[in-house]
């Protein structure tokens, strides 16, 4: 937000709107959950106060558990990879022209994909009877098949999400190599530096901004990963690639067990906005001390 | 100023190739009968048919669902750029009670796990009479693409310098004129960029879509889900409409493609 900004309370009347929209389709709903969370519903006329039940039950649950260190595992995983391939990429970026361009467009164009689109294009991509890559590993010798080999399922799965989101640590870093003065490193070549050093001491600083965003949002992201699982694989083989969304949804929709699953909605809410803000002042107190 | 190194020019090479073919082979997936998919594996197809895209492009079951997409995505943007225009001003140019608290939380919003907000949605959109319209889809994607309006366009208003709103005062412009004329126009590209990424999220998503629909607006990425389903696996559809899906996107793309690297820029996307 900018500096010099004036002291008004009437600017509330410019915030209303978005307030209402706001509070519509996210207030209201949240408040649902939270209702929910203390209840025990059998149907939606007999219900019973139960207090904190549900959420000692979802934090009891090994299930919980299980699924919540996958998504650490997956989000991890999908963090050193796609951070590091992203700014790698977009170093290699041509700056202007219609090669730029062209790039430009074939990297933005995952991103635009409907995320159930994303995950049918890899099972069509990585089938054993039918997919390039598949039947490709298979000709190898590799007996790969990602419905019956856990190992598999999750390679391919981080396989996928590095195709559909790297791009996008790569837009973000390359739009933050734009901004990086060409006497920035007519200084470094005069000072005799490497190219490991230019990249240290040069870029990476002025990457910092972008890059945390890109971290952030990678982070949230594929913390709430749903669709492209659910079609690639359906959370097996077994449970081995159910995530916290994916166990979520079976609980609320497939069973109807509402109060703990709304237990379970304000736990994983909670932990996301505290690994955000963790991360989010982390960085910014480096910030202040540097 | 030559920044890439050789060893990153062939890493851009081979992810671009890594992009490429899971695409590729949607295409010749597309461009292939059932049979022909199941019974002989080739790179290149050797029979091309277009019956596939004709099946989609003929069948109103599979182009409904292309039109209903459309109708929530663009409902979407337009709710959201026009209530995200005055709230991204004021927070540019005011200091007010709670500013920065309410600047937070609605970016708390957009970290909100969708999943979390299906029920709710249903029973709130079933109540009020609004479940399997379009307009349930484009509300409850309001809440991320609100408030990622509201960032991305007060990225780019604080960059424009208040002298402009002090000038058009003593000019004696009211500040309707002001706004709509001179403020929203310099804008421009902000606008676009907002524009593109309420597209971009209301477009891609599944979840809330298939939960907050029935049979009446269904949209293209649930028809492809249920569809498939029902009739066993047809490869060939599924793939075609895959392609039609991935059209749209690749069109806005290459229109904001100048824009984009800016709004990326200012690290607000």
């Amino acid at each position: 937000m900018a500096q010099n900004r004036v002291k008004d309370n009437r600017a509330w009347i410019g915030v209303l709107p978005v307030l209402l929209i706001v509070a519509f389709s996210g207030v209201i709903p949240l408040m649902t959950v939270v209702n929910y969370s203390v209840q025990d519903i059998l149907d939606f006329n007999t219900r019973f106060f139960v207090g904190l039940e549900w959420y000692r039950e979802t934090l009891d649950d090994p299930r919980f558990v299980d699924a919540f260190l996958r998504q650490i595992g997956f989000s991890a995983a999908v963090l050193i990879v796609e951070i590091p391939l992203g700014i790698i990429v977009a170093r290699g970026m041509p700056t202007d022209g219609l090669r730029a361009s062209l790039l430009l467009v074939l990297l933005a164009t995952p991103l635009l994909i409907p995320w159930n689109v994303v995950g049918a294009i890899w099972q069509i991509y990585a089938r054993p009877d039918i997919g390039l890559l598949g039947v490709t590993l298979n000709e190898l010798g590799i007996a790969f098949n990602y419905t019956s080999e856990p190992l598999h399922a999750w390679l391919t799965l981080l396989a996928m999400d590095i195709w559909h989101w790297t791009s996008l640590v790569a837009l973000l870093a390359f739009a933050g190599l734009t901004s990086v003065p060409a006497a920035c490193y007519q200084a470094a070549e005069l000072d005799g530096a490497s190219k490991w050093q230019v990249f240290r001491f040069v870029e990476l600083p002025r990457l910092k901004g972008v890059l945390v965003i890109a971290v952030l949002l990678r982070l949230m992201d594929s913390f709430m990963i749903y669709t492209e699982p659910f079609v690639l694989t359906g959370g097996g083989p077994g449970n081995t690639t159910t995530f916290l969304s994916q166990y979520l949804a079976t609980m609320a929709v497939g069973q109807f067990d509402l109060g703990p699953a709304a237990a379970f909605s304000i736990i994983y809410f909670l932990f996301i906005l505290l690994f955000s803000w963790l991360f989010y002042t982390s960085v910014m107190r480096d910030e202040d001390r540097s | 100023m030559n920044r890439s190194s050789r060893v990153s020019r062939w890493v851009l090479l081979g992810y671009c190739v890594y992009l490429v073919l899971p695409l590729y082979w949607l295409l010749t997936m597309a461009l292939r009968s059932n049979a022909d998919i199941a019974g002989t594996f080739e790179l290149l197809p050797s029979n091309p048919t277009f019956a596939n895209f004709a099946e989609i492009l003929t069948n109103p079951v599979w182009y409904q669902g292309f039109v209903n997409s459309l109708s929530y995505v663009v409902l979407n943007t337009l709710i959201s750029v026009s209530v995200a225009l005055p709230a991204a001003y004021v927070f540019s140019r005011y200091r007010f009670l709670g500013d920065r608290q309410l600047f937070f939380w609605l970016l708390t919003n957009r970290m909100a796990p969708p999943a979390v907000f299906l029920l709710p949605f249903f029973q709130l959109y079933s109540s009020i009479g609004l479940f399997d319209t379009p307009l349930a889809v484009a509300l409850a994607h309001c809440l991320f693409t609100v408030p990622l309006s509201v960032w991305i366009l007060e990225g780019f208003m604080s960059g424009v310098p208040t002298e402009i709103d002090d000038m058009a005062r003593i000019d004696g412009h009211s500040f309707w004129f002001f706004f709509t004329r001179i403020f929203l126009p310099i804008n421009r590209s902000a606008i676009g960029v907002t524009v593109f990424f309420c597209f971009m999220f209301s477009w891609v998503e599944l979840l809330l879509a298939r939960t907050l629909t029935g049979s009446e607006a269904k949209p293209i990425v649930v028809v492809m889900t249920r569809t498939v389903s029902a009739s066993g696996m047809d490869w060939g559809v599924l793939a075609a409409a895959g392609v039609f899906t991935v059209l749209p996107g690749i069109l806005v793309v290459w229109f904001v493609r100048q824009h984009l690297v800016k709004g990326f820029a200012l690290g607000r996307v």
